[in-house]
């Protein structure tokens, strides 16, 4: 089954309660996807900086070493900001270099995301836990994406957990099941891509990444992965300064959209939209097969 | 009983069986469990339910002629398995209205997403907004009428009843349809596989003004065409092998 929610905040009116919003609409996915759950949260960052989230399952390193080390490897200043097994390293160096060297020097360490704007945290068990123990609650930003997983594909484990980084403040939820991963993961792998899990959801987050990185707009990913991508799917990918949904053309699974003037929110049920504020007067619709939407600041 | 407070609800045959009055409950204040053995244990009267926020199978399960008005939009499978009562819902639904209908109405005031009227073996669903995919998929004699639009694969593997659109059909209406007849009013952006233009006769007028005027919906049936099955899936033709490989992409 799997939860999506998602929230854009189109203005700054609610940018201060963000993180409260996302956990009463991740609250109410829970029983589509008990097994483990995740979050990206947004906010408006300084370009200047990057930021690195990395996950020790079940560990708590001394991470003031590591920050130590990676700050002469880059020779810039590195601070890092610890939450349970999570850790948030943040840098004004070269920021691709920083994450390589955390991948390259920390085996034991996942790093599941990293850009200027954009943290993700997951880990197994109840939704509602996960929220409460990386603080979800007390976020503030402008837009989230978040997920319940209910695994068909894969094992329950954080790894396999959404949401699945894409690239530089870029990630993907999906809820659904591919058919053609374990072609398509062996065509990325060529591509230069690494996988971590079994999971058929980051090969398509793995999918995303390599067109992001061959140059297209999400647009252009997203339309290349209508054709690559065979099964059922609906996908929330949050991108710096928005988000994006696409559903599969069969449109078997779940979403539903509302908007009012201050916020656009996406989810796989309409419970998780009715605590959001004045959503009474929301327009509510429902995304058409095949078609991609987005929503960004500029827009 | 008036505004049910707390979990455990009695049902109070003094208020039931009285044809005017109405009982109300708060969704926000009562358990759904409670809300539908509720409306499972009355054999008559009228139901007003408050604040469903979303919650799923909603007044699911009625075998009575009870009258329900649901204030608000509701989850999956609301009015599922309905027999002889009436459920008028001011909202939206999602996946699953009236799925298995066998008698009795289901109204909406709103549009309602997957799977509408699903397997309906009888009685009436109205739509005044739009359907989403597969509405009335493997309808059994159900008749929906539908304000707006149906998504597509509409009426897929339709066995017998009626699909009303006042508005536009989705992709591969009638899909693989053994019987049923389709009537839509706009356009049609595709017709599934064994589905045909058919002619409107006389009869089939007659039927149509019928469920308009059921459904409360003001049209002129002469605005709408026929749709329904060209009857060539109904048996297996060794041609239709050669035709189907040579059509596939290989």
């Amino acid at each position: 089954m799997c939860g999506i929610v998602g929230l854009f905040l189109k203005t700054e009116r609610y940018q201060s309660r963000l993180g409260e919003l996302t956990a009463d609409m991740l609250h109410e996915m829970r029983d589509r996807g008990p097994d483990s759950a995740g979050f990206a949260i947004y906010d408006e960052g300084r370009a200047d900086r990057t930021r690195i989230t990395v996950l020790a399952e079940g560990q708590r390193p001394d991470w003031s070493r590591t920050a130590t080390d990676l700050e002469a490897v880059l020779g810039a200043d590195v601070s890092v900001r610890p939450i349970r097994d999570h850790a948030v390293f943040e840098t004004s160096g070269d920021g691709s270099r920083a994450r390589q060297w955390l991948i390259d020097s920390a085996p034991e360490v996942d790093v599941l995301s990293y850009g200027s704007q954009m943290e993700i945290y997951k880990a197994v068990g109840d939704p509602d836990l996960v929220a409460v123990n990386y603080d979800l609650r007390s976020r503030t930003g402008t837009h989230a994406l978040a997920h319940t997983r209910m695994a068909t594909e894969s094992a329950v484990t954080t790894n396999g957990s959404h949401p699945f980084a894409t690239g530089a403040d870029t990630c993907l939820v999906h809820n659904g099941s591919l058919s053609n991963y374990n072609w398509l993961r062996t065509r990325l792998e060529r591509q230069g891509e690494i996988f971590q899990t079994e999971n058929d959801s980051e090969v398509a987050a793995g999918y995303l990444a390599w067109r992001l990185r061959e140059g297209d707009s999400i647009k252009g990913a997203l339309e290349r992965a209508l054709v690559a991508l065979d099964g059922f799917f609906t996908f929330a990918i949050g991108i710096a300064d928005g988000f994006a949904i696409l559903r599969d053309p069969i449109a078997c699974k779940p979403a539903i959209v509302a908007e009012t003037d201050d916020w656009v929110a996406m989810s796989s049920e309409y419970r998780a939209i009715t605590h959001l504020p004045d959503s009474e007067h929301a327009t509510i619709w429902e995304p058409q097969p095949g078609v991609i939407y987005t929503w960004t600041r500029a827009a | 009983m008036g505004t049910a407070a707390g979990r455990h609800l009695h049902v109070d045959p003094s208020c039931v069986s009285e044809p005017h009055q109405v009982t109300t409950i708060d969704l926000a204040q009562s358990s759904l469990r409670d809300l539908n053995q509720m409306l499972h244990l009355a054999r008559h009267g009228s139901f007003r339910v408050l604040n469903p926020r979303g919650a799923h199978a909603v007044a699911c399960g009625i075998d009575a002629e009870v009258s329900v008005e649901i204030h608000g939009s509701v989850g999956y499978y609301c009015a599922g398995m309905h027999q002889k009562g009436s459920v008028y819902i001011d909202g939206n639904a999602s996946t699953g209205l009236a799925e298995n209908i066998m008698s009795g109405t289901v109204h909406i005031t709103g549009s309602a997403t997957m799977s509408a009227g699903a397997t309906g073996h009888g009685g009436l669903v109205v739509i005044e907004g739009n359907a989403g995919a597969r509405c009335g998929i493997s309808m059994k004699g159900v008749d929906i009428v539908v304000g707006g639009n149906v998504g597509h694969m509409s009426a897929f593997m339709a066995q017998a009843g009626n699909l009303v659109v006042l508005g536009d059909a989705g992709a591969d209406l009638g899909d693989s349809i053994y019987e049923a007849n389709l009537y839509v009013r706009g356009e049609v952006a595709s017709l599934g596989a064994d589905a045909i233009h058919k002619d409107m006769r006389p009869e089939h007028v007659q039927t149509l003004a019928g469920l308009l005027r059921r459904a409360g919906m003001e049209a002129d049936p002469d605005d709408f065409r026929r749709y329904g099955s060209a009857r060539n899936l109904y048996n297996f033709h060794i041609d239709d092998v050669d035709a189907e490989v040579a059509g596939r992409d290989v």
